[in-house]
This record gives structure tokens, C-alpha cells and sequence, in this order.
């Protein structure tokens, strides 16, 4: 297979599994929103990729269009990604919160003072 | 011409009320909303059953596009059934909302509170519906969101934790069920749910395929919380507002082993999954240790919402289990269990709400004598402990007596002396509190019965009394619940 090939799909999952340590093993509460970010964005990655037909265009009817890419994926990724900013969103507004009645947005330093209370 | 339309009626009702809610602003103009959008669903989700089960599957085509390339609500006697669980659950929970949410929510959060709770309605709704594995996804994330929120509104500050928590976790779990659909998608070409069961067992030696059934079993679980992906559960279950907690307990959970059933039984149906991949054992040996482990660490809990939260991560092992016997008898009790244990677990949180309002703490510590300060609200409390246990004349029974059936159907006497086993346990951690609220006296001798108000305790007793008239007469939940899994087994060959 020429170049690219499968290059995308290792792309994706490099970027998955860096999502995805960064959630597991940052402590920092606006970091792990941020790694949960890179996950989703390799499954945005994913679709579009999935979609993509080798030389084809855009799937607009017009003269000498003859192959053109899998709109669809494309289409279905973009609720995704609408559904990616409002997690972040409120993962984010829940950080605020967090921050204003604990004082810090660490987890361990959270859960530390919860072993007190 | 209107019942044309009911299956789209069940979605939009809430969905459209929830933003309603919003702009009213005003505490009880948003209840009386919230009130009359899930009594209103409740009717249409009444009526769809009836129709299912008088004329078969109803199908539904958003924009009169044809499946599969439009999206189409499929209503069977399975997800008609579901519904039902949703909506009689929501309709139960508005009344009694309104008093516990006035002592546990902030004044100018209130209205609030209610959209949130109708959208987490109208997503619910829509998974369970929908005959579309994307938007199933989109369904997902509406009641996912604004189940994180829901969870957030709660008075300790520990209830943020458990939200920001159980929105990582979760969303991690729907990423992982596109994933699937992707991979799906990449090798079939279709998103309709009844299309993909066509395709897929001729693609089953497909490793794309393989991939995609195991990202969307991952992902469905994490939000089942099914053993070992139960995490996020206690701490949710524990610090969210009362009325929130009756409304998760009693649904999100189900809904996600609804469309994990979906996917296991009816896009996977046609390969014979459960001895290409071994998945039967895997799901049973996770049930099993589920049922354990959940009920065990029930027993030692102080706080008694967090025990009922383990409590339910054994019963959804029960549920599960049932399901990896791969029979009719086996999915049936899993199913029956599904809205049997709504009904228990709805009740039980229900009476730890009265007690939080009443008496101001869930604590086992804080619980002496309470049998007699509020003996309502304990002889609920009980009732429910013993369908949780599985006492004859209860839900609990039936379901249990239905899963032993299906162990011995499968000459399996180890798994049926599992079920009793653990089953004791619950007689452990139920009897725990009926000790300290029957036998301890009041810490200040103070015997005075103070109940919480009727808006509270006719939906507790509503749910209890429906948990023992189900266990009395089940021949109704059953009826339905063996038309819905002998429909699933027979497209499952």
C-alpha cells in the first residue's frame, strides 16, 4: 500500500493512548479534562479517516467529480465533536466549583482532605 | 392521527419541556412542568406497550426516511418495556422531588434541577427507543451530561468529586461505544441497529468487526457499571441529591444493560458469540464475583446510601448473569430483574431521602430508633430489604427463583447455590439497619414520630407496594419479559 497507508490509524491510536495515560495518571483535574480531549480527538481522527477515499474530492455534484470521499463519517464526527465541547465544557465549569470549595484542584491534595473530614 | 406519532411524542415531551423548564425560572412552575411532561410520557410509553403487544414491533421513521439510511425508532416488546421502567420511574420521582429537592438543592438551582432531570428523562428515553446505534450515542451523551450535573447538585462538596469523576469515566465509556460504532461502520456500511444484525454474522471472522463488538461491550459496561467497572457508582449514588439518586438507580443504570443486551443479542444475535469468544463465562465469572464483592462490601458501610449503591452493583451482577446463560429462562430473569429491581431499588432509595429529610443524616450510627420515630418510612425500608434479599412475595423472589431456574436448566447446581449464598449476605446488610432503627433505642429517648410529608412517603409506598404486588401476581412483568427474550433468542438462533 503507498504512502500513507495506514499511517492514520497508528496516528490514532498513539494519540488514544496518550489520551488516555494522561487521564489515568495526571493528578492535576484541568489536565485530565485536557487528556480526556486527546483521546476523543483521536476518535475524531478515527472517523474522518474512515470516510477518506483515496483521491477523492469533497461530494459536491459538479463536472468531473467522479470520486469523491464517504460524507457520512465525516457528518456523524461532527455531532461528536460538538458532544466533546460540552463535556469539556462542564468538566471544566465542575473544575471551577471544585476549585472554590476545596481550594485546589490536585486530586491527591483533595483526597487528603477528605481522609480528614 | 396523533398515535401516529406517540413514538417521537415519548422523546420530544421531555426533551422539549426540559428547555421550557429553564425559562420559567420559578421553582414550582418548573415541578408543575416537570409533573405534567413525565406523567404525559408515561401515558405514551402505557399506550406504545399496548400497541406492541396487541400488533407487534412498531417502527417509527424520523422524517419519513426509509431505514437504513434514515434514523428509525423500533419499539418492541423489549425497549416497549423499558420504557415503561423509565417513564413510571420519572412519574413517581417529580412528586416526590419536590420536598427533598426544597431541603437539598439550593433555591436558585431548583429549576434547574428539573430541566436537567427531563433531559436525563428524554435521553434515557431515546436510547432506549431508538433503532440506530449512532444516535443511540447522542442519547447516551444527553442523559450522560446531564446526569454529571444532576450529581453536582448535591449539598456535600464530595458530590462534585463523584460528578467530575463519573464524568471522566463516563465519557471515556462512550468514546470507547463510537469507537465501536466506527469500527462497525468501517466494515459494514450501515448504523441501523436491525441492519447491522444482518450484516454482521457474515462478517464474523472480520477482526474489525471482533474489535467493534469489544469497544462497544467495554463502553456499555463501564456505564452498566458492571463488575470490575463499577468505580464511579458509590460515590455518585452516595453524595448526589436524594431524588437524583432514585432516578439513577432505578434507570441509567438498566438503560445501559438495555443496550448492552441490544448489542449482545440482537447485532451480535446471528454469530454465536458466546462460544466463538467465550464471552458466556467471561460475563458470568464477572456476575458472580459482582454479586460477591457488591454485596460484601455492602455489609461494611456506615452510610447507608452508599451500602444500598454497593448493594446495587451486586443486584446488576443478578442481571447479568441471567444474561450469560444464553436461554430464554436466563435473559428472562435478567430482564424481569431489570424492572423488578428498579422497583426495589427506587423504594429503598426513596425511604433513605424521607430519613436524610427527617432526620438529617443516612448514617447507620445516626438510624437508632428509628423504627419507632418513623415507622412508615422503616416498614418500607424493610419491605424493600427483603425483596432486595429475594423473601418469597416479592419481586426480589421472582427474579431469583427465575435465575436458579435457569442454572438448573443448565445442570448447573454450583451457580444456583451461588445465587442462595449470596442472597445471604443481603440478609446481612439489610438486617444491620433493621437492628439499629428497631432494636437501639433513640440516642435521646426521644420516641416522637415525626414522618416525612405524604408528597413523600405515597411515591415511596407507591414503589413498595408495587415491588410486593409484582412478587404477589407476576405473571404480567413475566409475560412481557419472555415475549421480549424469546424475540431476542429466536433472532439469536
Amino acid at each position: 500500500m503507498a504512502f500513507p497507508g495506514l499511517l492514520n490509524y497508528w496516528f490514532v491510536v498513539i494519540l488514544m493512548m496518550i489520551g488516555f495515560f494522561i487521564v489515568i495518571a495526571h493528578g492535576n483535574l484541568v489536565k485530565k479534562i485536557v487528556g480526556l480531549n486527546v483521546f476523543q480527538i483521536s476518535v475524531f481522527l478515527f472517523y474522518i479517516t474512515m470516510g477518506k477515499v483515496d483521491g477523492g474530492s469533497a461530494p459536491i455534484l459538479a463536472e468531473g467529480i467522479e470520486v469523491y470521499s464517504n460524507p457520512l463519517p465525516h457528518v456523524l464526527i461532527l455531532t461528536a465533536i460538538v458532544v466533546g465541547v460540552a463535556t469539556t465544557a462542564l468538566g471544566l465549569a465542575l473544575v471551577v466549583r471544585i476549585n472554590e470549595s476545596y481550594g485546589t484542584i490536585e486530586e491527591d491534595e483533595i483526597g487528603a482532605m477528605e481522609d480528614d473530614a | 392521527m396523533i398515535f401516529q406519532h406517540l413514538p417521537i411524542l415519548q422523546i420530544l415531551i421531555p426533551l422539549l419541556a426540559a428547555p421550557l423548564a429553564l425559562l420559567l425560572r420559578t421553582p414550582l412552575l418548573s415541578w408543575a412542568l416537570a409533573l405534567v411532561a413525565s406523567w404525559a410520557s408515561l401515558a405514551v410509553s402505557v399506550a406504545l406497550l399496548l400497541r406492541v403487544l396487541a400488533e407487534g414491533v412498531v417502527v417509527y421513521e424520523l422524517g419519513d426516511w426509509a431505514a437504513p439510511w434514515g434514523i428509525e425508532y423500533r419499539i418492541d416488546a423489549l425497549n416497549g418495556f423499558v420504557l415503561i421502567i423509565i417513564s413510571l420511574i420519572g412519574a413517581i420521582v417529580v412528586p416526590y422531588a419536590k420536598r427533598s429537592v426544597e431541603a437539598e438543592v439550593q433555591d436558585r438551582r431548583i429549576y434547574l434541577f428539573y430541566t436537567m432531570l427531563l433531559l436525563c428523562m428524554s435521553g434515557l428515553l431515546g436510547i432506549t427507543i431508538t433503532g440506530d446505534a449512532f444516535n443511540l450515542f447522542v442519547f447516551l451523551e444527553v442523559s450522560s451530561l446531564s446526569t454529571y450535573v444532576l450529581i453536582s447538585l448535591g449539598r456535600d462538596r464530595r458530590a462534585l468529586i463523584a460528578a467530575y469523576r463519573y464524568l471522566i469515566v463516563g465519557t471515556i465509556g462512550a468514546t470507547f461505544y463510537i469507537i465501536g460504532v466506527g469500527l462497525l461502520y468501517m466494515s459494514t456500511g450501515s448504523l441501523n441497529i436491525g441492519d447491522l444484525a444482518r450484516l454482521v454474522p457474515a462478517l464474523a471472522d472480520n477482526r474489525t468487526v471482533q474489535a467493534g463488538m469489544a469497544f462497544l461491550t467495554l463502553g456499555l459496561s463501564i456505564k452498566a457499571a458492571v463488575f470490575p467497572l463499577h468505580l464511579w457508582l458509590p460515590n455518585a449514588y452516595t453524595y448526589a441529591p436524594s431524588a437524583v439518586t432514585v432516578f439513577l438507580a432505578a434507570t441509567a443504570t438498566k438503560v445501559a444493560v438495555y443496550a448492552l443486551i441490544r448489542v449482545v443479542f440482537t447485532i451480535f444475535g446471528g454469530v454465536d458469540l458466546f462460544e466463538a469468544f467465550g464471552v458466556h463465562t467471561t460475563l458470568m465469572m464477572m456476575a458472580i464475583v459482582a454479586m460477591f464483592v457488591g454485596s460484601i462490601v455492602a455489609v461494611y458501610q456506615g452510610n447507608i446510601k452508599r451500602m444500598l449503591a454497593y448493594s446495587s452493583i451486586a443486584q446488576i451482577g443478578y442481571i447479568i448473569l441471567g444474561l450469560s446463560f444464553d436461554s430464554v429462562t436466563g435473559v428472562t430473569a435478567g430482564i424481569v430483574h431489570l424492572f423488578n429491581h428498579a422497583l426495589t431499588k427506587g423504594g429503598l432509595f426513596m425511604a433513605m431521602g424521607c430519613i436524610a429529610l427527617v432526620a438529617g443524616s443516612v448514617r447507620l450510627d445516626d438510624m437508632a430508633g428509628l423504627g419507632k420515630r418513623m415507622p412508615v418510612t422503616m416498614a418500607a425500608f424493610v419491605a424493600g430489604g427483603l425483596s432486595l434479599i429475594g423473601v418469597p412475595l416479592t419481586v426480589g423472589f421472582v427474579s431469583k427463583w427465575y435465575l436458579i431456574k435457569a442454572a438448573l436448566e443448565q445442570g448447573s447446581m454450583l451457580i444456583a447455590m451461588l445465587i442462595v449464598l449470596s442472597s445471604l449476605i443481603a440478609v446481612a446488610y439489610v438486617w444491620r439497619v433493621v437492628e439499629v432503627a428497631y432494636f437501639r433505642d433513640p440516642p435521646d429517648g426521644d420516641t416522637a414520630v415525626r414522618e416525612a410529608p405524604v408528597s413523600m412517603l405515597v411515591p415511596m409506598l407507591i414503589l413498595v407496594g408495587a415491588s410486593v404486588y409484582f412478587g404477589i401476581d407476576a405473571s404480567t412483568t413475566l409475560d412481557i419479559a419472555g415475549a421480549a427474550a424469546a424475540a431476542l433468542m429466536g433472532v439469536g438462533g
